[in-house]
């Protein structure tokens, strides 16, 4: 099979049963999408796929030969990094940084989301969306950090999200 | 050009080179060294190493809570495809994790059976997938046996456990009943909190790489790796020096991977059966089944005090639980002995023995449990003496240690109580019950900090280069505790070097042994190692430009002194320059009480219809001695203020009385506070100096934020609804009867 990776094609051979994220772990040596439980519940395997967040540990990597897979790796690398990855390490917004490549690209989605309009649980105004601390705080809530750096996280997101 | 400098604590160290650095790079707001690493997914995690022809390996955990193996039948899934083997060994692997600093073998021996969960083999495959569907499918059969598994019916069996270095089990000093009896005001109240886990993001992992000599590499999730090496070599009865562990990022510990878990047994012994390397991840659920859980409490709380709120009777008596033969006990009361004085006091702990996963040090093990308890109590004695808890504090305020009458090294509680109360607005706190804010009852609660200090001998090498780089090397962590930087900024403060010019290692047991992240000791141990090694650079720089020491000055590179500027590289030399340092404790531990302390302030909104508790905002003040680096020092302390936000609010990990199984084995219904749960936190850090602590006059912080934390919010949730919920956490439903009628 054929996985289109950050814009380069990578060939592998998983088995059927292998999660999107064990193929980008242990087949194409992407590993910094992170696994924190394997059952959805944590967010730390977050990427993009076709533009949406999503927890790459609840997919079969064999549904996705056709898809465009964006991983932590893709949105920037430590000598180039991206605006939300810049703000991360300025605001703090991390401690032990298992959860954060997943907290980055659930970002990167999220802002995505805010700008098509989507409204959420706490919005008070479901036609307009204002992305304040409440929103990022409630639209984030998906990936958890047991460090709690969330106020960093906040305050990074905000940053760009403002810029 | 090389040296050592050795320095044990028998005596105070009343200046430090770091205040007098002209670099002036410590203490500042860097950001973390390693953070670009980290936000690009480029920092290697324990299971995250390229290692070539690695096996996959599956723990297996018992599917019954006590009892024999009879037989793991390997053949049930051997013929699967991709499997390559089963492997067990009844005699060594580890039943048990074992604790923090434990230079010896964790409890060894998996035929019994002593709790559901217990790691009893691994299964290897050529995939992941085929390893767990194999060992899903592993037959294995046990004779099960009748357990202890049930708290509340087995309480009444508690017994005293051995003495700890921490804190005696049992400590009484005059007489608490009849002080109790004869107490203007008194309260007698118990308390309960429930098992939590550390719940770090980085499952546990080892990789396992044997060499051609018997020697292992295990690339390991582990916090302390110079003890964590000696308890694997030991439980393989294998040299010391045949074991290294390689960890330079660990995804979180919170006491978790303090010592060793028995996945890195199960690929050790997996990987020499083999003859090829082994990666073996804990799932999710084996971490919370098989590492270790704080204890469940029980502390009965007795305050007395005179007419003007003076304590005359402090008990405080805990039951916690582990299983039997295991020496740890929750020490709850170990803040209890120096935070308050009284004439007379109790302070014990016994300890219920059950067959429960082991119980061990998560996160400020004693202050984090045993302040839930005595920090509510002081509310209530406050409430009941018509006093305010701040004033409480004040009145009770003790001059020296009680215990011992040593003095406090530093100690600046009232002051983190008082610039703390005027920067919350603690003159706007209404009686308990009056606040309403819509549909939301609104009240404040503080609570006092207090974590004692710690030092561990720790070393570190610096090689000062011909290129004017520093190198600093040292089996030290960072957990994400900031070690990397802070590091950073003590050798380039020392060096006069801008952090960009130090490289900082850690994390492998080649380099010198350390004391490793917990305990909050991590900071003042490894920095004050790494200072020491760098006094003695200073001091062979000045031997080369023929000047002492104190004469000299070392700024963006460059040496000062004499009229003369010459670049540090070439007073290094063509062979650089290779100074050792290493801090021993000594008599400065005895001699003073040393401890840091803090506030904390909450406010919270509950839900008059629902019973919803919501943290509306939280401030915390604290004193804890030099802060190295003023962003990594508040991101520590707001990490700490939120698990007192799950303890107080959320975290409950409930065994199952028939069988001691979790019940609430994953993130989805362990409930740790996820972003929304947690409000804007405020951090205010008083300017200290701890001379008596250790060279660089620092003490520990990575735990004083959540000590007291979770007793500011239940004394909010107190204050907004007139409710006392004295069973953590303070879920809706143990508030929900006592809020008015709508």
């Amino acid at each position: 099979m054929h996985f289109t990776i950050n814009g380069t094609v990578h060939e592998a051979e998983p088995d059927i049963r292998a999660s999107l994220l064990d193929v980008l772990r242990e087949h194409v040596g992407l590993t910094g999408t992170k696994k924190g439980c394997d059952r959805g519940q944590c967010g730390a395997c977050t990427i993009l796929v076709n533009g949406r967040r999503i927890n790459s540990c609840l997919t079969l990597a064999v549904m996705h030969q056709d898809d465009d897979i964006l991983t932590i790796e893709g949105i920037g690398s430590a000598d180039n990094l991206h605006p939300l990855q810049a703000a991360f390490v300025k605001h703090d917004g991390y401690q032990c940084g298992y959860c954060t490549p997943g907290q980055i690209c659930s970002a990167v989605g999220m802002l995505d989301e805010v700008k098509k309009g989507w409204a959420s649980h706490v919005s008070a105004d479901l036609d307009s969306v204002t992305l304040d601390g409440p929103e990022i705080s409630e639209r984030m809530s998906g990936n958890l950090c047991r460090c709690s750096a969330y106020p960093n996280i906040v305050d990074a997101i905000s940053e760009v999200a403002g810029a | 050009m090389s040296g050592t400098n050795a320095l044990t604590m028998d005596k105070p160290t009343p200046t430090s080179l770091l205040d007098t650095g002209a670099q002036g790079i410590i203490g500042k707001g860097l950001d973390r060294v390693d953070g670009p690493l980290k936000v690009s997914g480029s920092a290697t995690y324990a299971a995250e190493h390229a290692i070539d022809n690695v096996a996959y390996g599956v723990l297996v955990g018992s599917k019954v809570a006590r009892g024999k193996i009879v037989s793991v039948d390997a053949d049930s899934v051997r013929g699967l495809p991709g499997v390559i083997d089963v492997v067990t060994d009844f005699e060594t692997f580890a039943r048990n994790p074992q604790q923090g600093g434990e230079t010896t073998a964790p409890t060894q021996g998996v035929k019994d059976v002593q709790y559901f969960g217990e790691i009893v083999a691994i299964v290897l495959a050529e995939s992941f997938e085929a390893a767990r569907d194999a060992a899903q499918q592993l037959t294995v059969a046990y004779e099960e046996a009748e357990g202890r598994f049930d708290f509340d019916a087995l309480k009444g069996e508690a017994e005293k456990p051995a003495a700890s270095d921490q804190v005696p089990p049992h400590f009484s000093e005059g007489d608490i009943d009849s002080a109790m009896a004869n107490a203007a005001v008194s309260i007698d109240v118990t308390y309960t909190t429930p098992s939590q886990n550390s719940a770090a993001m980085e499952p546990h992992a080892s990789i396992a790489v044997w060499d051609e000599h018997g020697a292992l590499t295990l690339y390991g999730s582990y916090q302390m790796p110079t003890s964590d090496a000696q308890q694997l070599a030991k439980a393989l009865g294998v040299s010391a020096k045949k074991v290294r562990i390689v960890a330079p990022y660990i995804g979180g510990g919170f006491g978790s991977k303090l010592g060793i878990a028995p996945e890195s047994v199960a690929a050790a012994i997996a990987a020499r059966t083999l003859g090829r390397p082994v990666k073996a991840v804990m799932a999710r659920s084996q971490v919370f089944d098989a590492t270790v859980r704080r204890s469940n409490t029980e502390q009965r709380m007795r305050l007395g005090a005179d007419a003007s709120g003076k304590l005359t009777a402090l008990g405080h008596e805990t039951l916690t639980s582990n299983l039997p033969d295991e020496g740890f006990f929750e020490p709850c009361g170990i803040g209890t002995h120096f935070a308050y004085a009284a004439p007379n006091r109790q302070i014990d702990h016994d300890i219920v023995r059950l067959d429960w996963l082991l119980s061990g040090s998560m996160r400020a093990p004693g202050e984090a449990s045993g302040m839930l308890a005595l920090e509510c109590a002081m509310d209530e004695l406050a409430e009941a003496a018509g006093i305010d808890p701040i004033e409480l504090r004040r009145i009770n305020e003790p001059e020296s240690d009680p215990d011992t009458q040593a003095p406090f090294s530093t100690r600046q509680l009232l002051r983190c109580l008082d610039e703390g109360a005027a920067k919350f607005g603690w003159d706007k706190r209404g009686k308990a019950g009056t606040t309403r804010d819509g549909e939301w009852l609104i009240g404040m609660g503080v609570a006092a900090a207090v974590r004692g200090n710690m030092l561990m001998e720790s070393s570190a090498r610096v090689t000062l280069t011909r290129g004017g780089q520093a190198i600093v090397e040292t089996a030290m962590t960072d957990i994400g505790t900031g070690s990397y930087t802070i590091l950073a900024q003590i050798a380039g403060e020392l060096l006069g070097l801008p952090i960009e010019r130090v490289s900082v290692k850690l994390g492998d047991t080649d380099f010198p042994p350390a004391a490793g992240s917990g305990g909050s000791w991590g900071a003042g141990s490894s920095g004050s190692s790494v200072y020491l090694a760098c006094e003695t650079t200073r001091e062979q720089l000045a031997k080369a430009m023929k000047v002492d020491p104190e004469a000299l000055t070392l700024k963006d590179g460059e040496a000062i002194a004499d009229n003369r500027k010459v670049s540090i590289g070439e007073l290094a030399g063509i062979d650089g320059i290779v100074a050792t340092g290493t801090i021993s404790p000594g008599k400065q531990e005895k001699v003073t009480k040393q401890a840091s302390y803090g506030a904390h302030f909450a406010e919270v909104g509950v839900n008059v219809v629902t019973g919803e508790v919501r943290v509306r905002r939280m401030l915390g003040v604290f004193a804890a001695g030099r802060i190295l680096n003023a962003k990594t020092a508040r991101s520590q302390c707001i990490g700490g203020m939120t698990f007192g936000i799950g303890a107080a609010l959320t975290e409950d990990l409930i065994h199952d009385p028939r069988n001691g199984k979790l019940v609430n084995r994953d993130l989805a219904e362990y409930h740790v506070p996820v972003n929304a749960d947690v409000p804007q936190q405020d951090v205010v850090f008083l300017e200290e100096r701890d001379v008596h602590a250790n060279p660089i006059h620092a003490k520990g912080i990575g735990e004083l934020g959540i000590s007291g934390a979770g007793a500011a919010i239940a004394n909010a949730v107190y204050n907004a609804t007139g409710v006392r919920v004295r069973d953590y956490p303070l879920t809706l439903d143990k508030i929900l009867d006592g809020l008015p009628a709508l």
